[in-house]
């Protein structure tokens, strides 16, 4: 695997939006092409090159290449957007579209993100070290189609509406969440280590959220149906057993109503 | 001698009245009597008559005076801003026609700018929950000559939209409602004892910030499926008795405002509103309705809708349009420190965005159009007062139920003001020329 390592050498004075810089984009390309490749700030198109060092020429594919993202990229937007394969490693924090439709691949974030991470994910696996922000893996604006396969994993604590209409795949968070979690979900699954706070699994139709910490308000579309034992990342724990959201609809699986399971330890 | 003008249009809230009285004089430069309208809509009549308006645009000096100058400066100063801008944003249009809005629409292209009107801090969740799960609506007079479920969520329009309850909501005798409020139960959903609350058959005084958990749980009471004992601090008894009580109208509408769209839960709060709509239509007819604020925002989103397939917070800065509230929206872009320009027009940003998003105006280049004096007037470089439309020039208007409805013209605006679109065509060819001179 070829390594290619963009430095952030002259930061922009608004924001900007490299939606080139993902392992896809990069693919069979030497440095001095990468260095062309398009970014937009504002209205003003100009090159990667302007704003990044670049050292190092991809490999042959997507999958060959791996990205080293340094620097100070809080003003950066889409890193990671639409790969199908490769690495892409960001050493610092960043801002909005982490990994957006990603559909292979990993990305390592070695700070915090910024909302709209993972957007209408497909495949793939997104790790933050740090936090994520709102709406991580959710569906895209008016689209009823979130999230549908891969994996994040948050080792800090995650915002609102994270998981909104997703239909697969898993996210789990080891800190805390806000608000709004997997509503409108239609399968998926969701693991909060931490607490979360209110609205969890509003308007969910199937799908799977176990979370470890308390939950400040429940949803009064959950009704509690019993006690389960279950082993997640390794550790056995009791959990109460909440099935919902009552209010909605819900399909019907080999005769059987199928509703979202909440599982809160006990 | 004066002369009365009838059926003329109020330009304040989103009701959009049209039945009110106008005195003014003989050669129809003063506007001496307003009947019919609220004490509000009274006021914005009366108040283009002040003697103390300010009748040219004044640009904001190093020293903090203002220098007034002439319109032509300030269409050179505006079209030279936008033409420079990188990432311009042209906020408000909410208080304007939209044959202006159309115009500006037009200088947002030409400026690959960000637009965005006032639903970014009112109806702008809403507008994000219509596109996810679809609005069940009707108009304003189905609801006088039908309704007889009233319900208020989170909105007050005893003083917001002091004459929608005895135009069309609880009082009017419609066709059908030949009994006016006897033949309707009102329920309004408010944390407060609001004047509209203290009118209500139910009140469901809700704890602040849970209403999604209060419009679930009704959902769940249409299915009879089991509650908790107490939801959002209301007795699920209560919730099942509210329940029925929709269910068994004739025709019924929720009216909701921003006690729901910008407290906790936000888009999802309307989300679950829309959903109880649609499953009371299982049982009966229901509609649901945005209480709109200012009286053309309504408007504001058909054009933006019709031109670029987005009712707000729309971003044309890579040439094609794109919209993410969160992202687009302009809380955010100024916030974040996005933007690097600023118009505004027909709206007053300074007096109802947080001051961290007021502050970053102050430091750029900025233009606010208004015909009166505002903070958002006091923090732009330049001032364009213009004639207030809806008084001193006419216009199409959307009500809140999406009624296009013409606004009239009732008196002539001060010798040589500019209106909205007049200023904003000025700006438009002359920006063209800077983009074609590029």
């Amino acid at each position: 695997m070829e390594t290619v390592t963009i430095t952030m050498k002259n930061a922009p004075a608004l924001y900007l939006e490299a939606d080139n810089v993902s392992p896809d984009a990069f693919a069979g390309k030497t440095a001095a092409q990468i260095a062309e490749l398009s970014v937009h700030e504002g209205n003003t198109t100009s090159t990667l090159g302007k704003y990044f060092e670049v050292i190092g020429n991809a490999g042959a594919t997507a999958a060959d290449t791996k990205i080293v993202v340094k620097g100070d990229v809080k003003k950066v937007k889409y890193l990671g957007f639409k790969m199908t394969a490769g690495e892409l490693v960001i050493e610092g924090s960043t801002d909005l579209y982490v990994g957006a439709w990603m559909k292979g691949g990993k990305i390592l974030a070695k700070g915090n993100i910024e909302a709209f991470a993972a957007t209408a994910m497909k495949g793939g696996e997104l790790i933050v070290e740090g936090n994520a922000g709102n709406y991580l893996g959710a569906a895209y604006r008016g689209d009823w189609r979130g999230m549908s396969g891969g994996k994040i994993l948050v080792m800090g604590n995650a915002g609102s509406d994270i998981g909104m209409y997703m239909t697969g795949g898993e996210i789990i968070v080891n800190g805390n969440i806000d608000v709004h979690a997997l509503t409108h979900a239609e399968g998926g699954r969701l693991v909060v280590k931490g607490n979360a706070k209110s609205k969890v699994g509003g308007q969910m139709i199937d799908g799977e959220i176990i979370i470890f910490g308390s939950i400040d308000t429940m949803m009064p579309g959950f009704k509690p149906v019993s006690e389960a034992e279950l082993e997640v990342d390794g550790a056995k724990a009791k959990f109460s057993h909440f099935i919902g959201d009552m209010g909605e609809r819900h399909k019907k699986r080999k005769g059987q109503i199928v509703y979202g399971n909440l599982y809160k330890k006990i | 001698m004066t002369k009365t003008i009838t059926d003329v249009i109020c330009p304040f809230c989103g009701t959009l009245c049209d039945d009110i009285e106008v005195i003014v004089s003989d050669d129809g430069k003063k506007l001496l009597e307003v009947n019919n309208a609220c004490v509000i809509g009274t006021e914005k009549f009366l108040h283009s008559q002040s003697s103390d308006r300010i009748t040219r645009p004044r640009m904001h000096q190093e020293d903090g005076s203002w220098k007034e100058i002439s319109y032509d400066e300030a269409v050179e100063y505006t079209a030279q801003m936008l033409a420079k801008a990188r990432k311009p944003l042209l906020f408000g249009w909410s208080s304007t026609n939209c044959e202006a809005q159309s115009v500006g629409n037009e200088i947002a292209e030409m400026s690959r700018a960000c637009c965005d009107n006032t639903a970014a801090t009112c109806h702008g969740t809403s507008l994000i929950a219509i596109q996810d799960v679809g609005l069940p609506s009707c108009t304003l007079g189905e609801i006088k000559n039908r309704a007889d479920r009233i319900i208020f969520w989170g909105c007050n329009p005893a003083h917001a939209h002091p004459r929608h309850m005895s135009r069309y909501s609880i009082f009017p005798r419609g066709f059908f409602t030949g009994k006016g409020q006897m033949s309707r139960k009102l329920i309004v959903v408010d944390p407060r004892v609001t004047d509209t609350a203290k009118m209500a058959d139910m009140h469901l005084q809700v704890e602040q910030g849970k209403d999604y958990e209060l419009l679930d749980a009704l959902r769940v009471a249409f299915k009879g499926e089991w509650l908790p004992d107490v939801v959002a601090g209301i007795p699920g008894e209560k919730i099942r008795e509210a329940a029925d009580v929709m269910k068994s109208g004739r025709f019924g509408i929720i009216f909701f405002g921003m006690g729901v769209t910008q407290t906790l839960g936000k888009n999802h709060n309307i989300d679950a509103a829309i959903a109880v709509t649609k499953d009371l239509n299982e049982y009966t007819k229901f509609s649901i309705m945005p209480m709109r604020g200012h009286y053309n925002v309504t408007g504001s989103g058909e054009v933006f809708a019709w031109q670029f397939g987005f009712p707000y917070a729309v971003d044309l800065t890579r040439g094609f349009a794109r919209y993410n509230p969160g992202d687009t929206s302009t809380i955010d872009l100024l916030t974040r420190g996005e933007i690097d320009a600023m118009l505004t027009i027909g709206s007053d940003p300074g007096a109802h965005f947080p001051i961290s998003a007021v502050k970053p105006i102050a430091k750029m280049p900025s233009v606010c159009i208004d015909p009166h004096l505002t903070p958002t007037s006091g923090v732009s470089k330049l001032h364009v007062p213009v004639a207030f439309n809806g008084v001193e020039t006419g216009g199409n208007c959307y009500r809140m139920d999406n009624v296009p409805i013409d606004c009239r013209k009732v008196v002539e605006p001060p010798e040589g003001m500019l209106t909205d679109e007049e200023f904003l065509i000025k700006v438009r060819d002359r920006l063209k020329q800077l983009k074609e001179a590029a």
